[in-house]
């Protein structure tokens, strides 16, 4: 039974890492109907924010920690805001297809240059946040995977409350639901998109960090894998679905630690998508999504 | 005769004699001409159902991944039984490697076609999404079968493709995927591909299409992995992961959907790209990815789109 819930609990704070990167996959589909492959490079580039201004700091401080979390979330959406105007911007209005090769474009230039100017080498992510282990009974919980549920919920709550309280969150939420139709109300659809990118790879940011934190070992293509499971876990919840992000996520994290605990555990990297194909069958559109027919 | 089949014939018999002038031309710009074949046979088989039928699919490397095992197993272990330990005569060789590939390309589209049925329901990034799984699950389940070495991949594979064999299946990919599409039969592809509501309004069963396109599309991807295997002599399953799909993909857009000569260019320029960047080896790649991100900014239709293998109405 310990065992049960300390895989749990593992899986929990997994899976929150995984629904903040889901999160934005899902946000730019909604807004742009695209998987923005470079999303998962954005994750990368927060963690090497993280591993260089961890140095600057003092280690093992909560404050410390905290500007840490925030320059990368900062970084990163400066990041994202720029990758959409230079690349995807001009394209507007282009076939899906040519925008998603242009997003594997960005993807792999994030990676190689990654590789060039901070080295192929994997690093040690420095310990910005004091870190503890607590005990209750045989249940072990470390400080950083406490740190990891808190902040991805905050953050889940903040973000529920920008799109669904603030001026532009219901503008994100009509360009998601009809672009041209948000435009001739008075929406900036640029705007919006700018702002959605940005709110999406400040998260992908936090996701870096708090990832790191628990796997500190990051190098330029650390990104590819939790990337492609947290695209998987946006699909899986409905993509375009916030809630649903945030559900594929956690539910992904804890599958995915059960069978890394069990006999199983070499086949870990494919049970995200058995589960993806078992659930698209039976749900075309994913756990949360509505299936709308085509009409003609 | 017909002319596809004239050009077919033409094709094999110029590969025949590339092949015999074969040791006077340097074996580095041998190697990279079988990689440039290779490469034009997957993306040929790719057009097809990307391009022609309009299913987005990401998985091709698996069906590749699928193809050189499968060939390589072949002439691993049912080759010495066949010719015996000394190895046979060259046209014994020839004829078992004929057999391998063939038996890569069946075991690819076996698996082309139990991806195919029941992913097909699914449309567009859902389709491009699970496609992409099923070849990442093939590559997790080869990382674990022990006779296939697992992780470490495949060793000691004879070296038997040589730039006749690529050439001929090059030329083979090319006739079979046009006469296809250019047949009665293969207009309903097309159908499919541009719209396909009105074509199952008309009776057509897209379904049965997209399984056709992505059964022929895998064939061809597992011959042409058993050619990369008996050409690498080595194989390892991260060799094939979504970064080669996606590299199939990205020559499929840049040549033009649906445009075979386009293809064929954009799979020579790719391949030959990195090897001309190679003096400045460690910012080839930086290049490549810029040169993507520019091209489909500058032109989106593909780079050799001119219309020009468009058939005749």
């Amino acid at each position: 039974m310990s065992e049960f819930l300390q895989q749990l609990l593992n899986g929990l704070s997994l899976g929150a890492i995984y629904a903040l990167i889901a999160l934005g996959y899902t946000m730019v589909y909604g807004v742009l109907r695209f998987i923005n492959f470079a999303h998962s490079d954005v994750f990368m580039v927060g963690a090497f924010i993280g591993y260089y201004l961890g140095k600057l700091v003092p280690e093992n401080t909560v404050w410390g920690g905290l500007v840490v979390l925030l320059a990368a979330m900062l970084g990163c959406a400066l990041l994202g805001m720029i990758i959409e105007r230079l690349a995807y911007r001009p394209l507007r209005g282009a076939a899906t297809l040519n925008v998603l090769i242009t997003a594997i474009g960005v993807s792999l230039l994030l990676e190689y240059s990654g590789q060039v100017f901070f080295g192929a080498t994997p690093r040690t992510f420095p310990a910005v946040f004091p870190s503890a282990n607590y005990a209750f009974g045989s249940l072990v919980i470390s400080s950083n995977q406490i740190l990891v549920i808190v902040v991805a919920a905050l953050l889940m709550v903040a973000l529920q409350l920008i799109v669904y309280r603030t001026k532009i969150g219901t503008a994100m939420r009509a360009v998601s639901l009809n672009p041209k139709a948000a435009q001739l109300v008075g929406v900036n659809n640029d705007v919006v998109i700018s702002f959605t990118f940005g709110l999406g790879s400040a998260l992908a940011g936090a996701g870096g960090i708090l990832y790191a934190l628990n796997y500190p070992s990051i190098d330029p293509l650390m990104g590819v894998m939790p990337g492609l499971k947290a695209f998987v876990a946006a699909v899986l919840g409905g993509i375009g679905n916030i809630p649903g992000a945030a559900l594929g996520g956690l539910l992904l994290g804890t599958v995915e630690t059960f069978v890394n605990g069990s006999q199983w555990s070499t086949y870990k990297d494919a049970i995200a998508f058995a589960i993806l194909i078992i659930i698209l069958l039976f749900r075309p559109a994913g756990l949360l999504g509505k299936f709308t027919v085509e009409k003609v | 005769m017909p002319k596809p089949h004239r050009y077919f014939l033409a094709a094999l018999f110029i590969a025949l004699g590339i092949s015999h002038v074969s040791d006077k031309i340097d074996p580095y710009h041998l190697d990279v001409l079988t990689g440039i074949g290779i490469n034009i046979i997957l993306a040929v088989s790719l057009n097809l159902v990307n391009g022609f039928t309009g299913q987005f699919s990401l998985g091709h490397a698996g069906f590749m991944s699928v193809g050189a095992y499968a060939a390589a197993a072949f002439s691993l272990f049912v080759g010495p039984r066949l010719l015996g330990y000394a190895g046979g005569t060259a046209f014994q060789q020839g004829c078992l490697f004929f057999g391998a590939l063939l038996t890569g390309g069946c075991f690819a589209s076996l698996a082309g076609l139990l991806v195919g049925v029941p992913s097909l329901r699914l449309k567009g990034d859902y389709l491009a999404l699970v496609t992409l799984g099923f070849g990442e699950i093939i590559r997790v389940i080869i990382q674990n079968v022990e006779f296939l070495g697992g992780a470490l991949g495949l060793n000691g594979i004879p070296a038997y493709t040589t730039i006749f064999w690529v050439l001929a299946f090059v030329a083979l990919s090319v006739f079979v995927v046009s006469c296809l599409v250019n047949s009665t039969y293969g207009r309903g592809f097309l159908a499919t591909h541009d719209d396909e509501i009105a074509s199952e309004a008309v009776g057509l069963n897209t379904t049965h299409y997209k399984i056709v396109a992505f059964v022929i599309g895998a064939f061809f991807a597992g011959t042409a992995g058993g050619l990369y295997g008996h050409f690498k002599m080595t194989i390892t399953p991260t060799g094939f992961d979504f970064t080669k799909s996606v590299e199939i993909v990205v020559m499929v857009i840049m040549g033009g959907m649906g445009n075979t000569l386009g293809v064929i260019l954009a799979a020579v320029l790719l391949t030959l790209l990195p090897e001309l960047l190679r003096p400045i080896a460690e910012y080839r790649m930086i290049i490549y990815s810029l040169l993507l991100i520019v091209l489909m900014l500058v032109r989106p239709q593909g780079l050799f789109n001119f219309k020009l293998g468009k058939a005749k109405t």
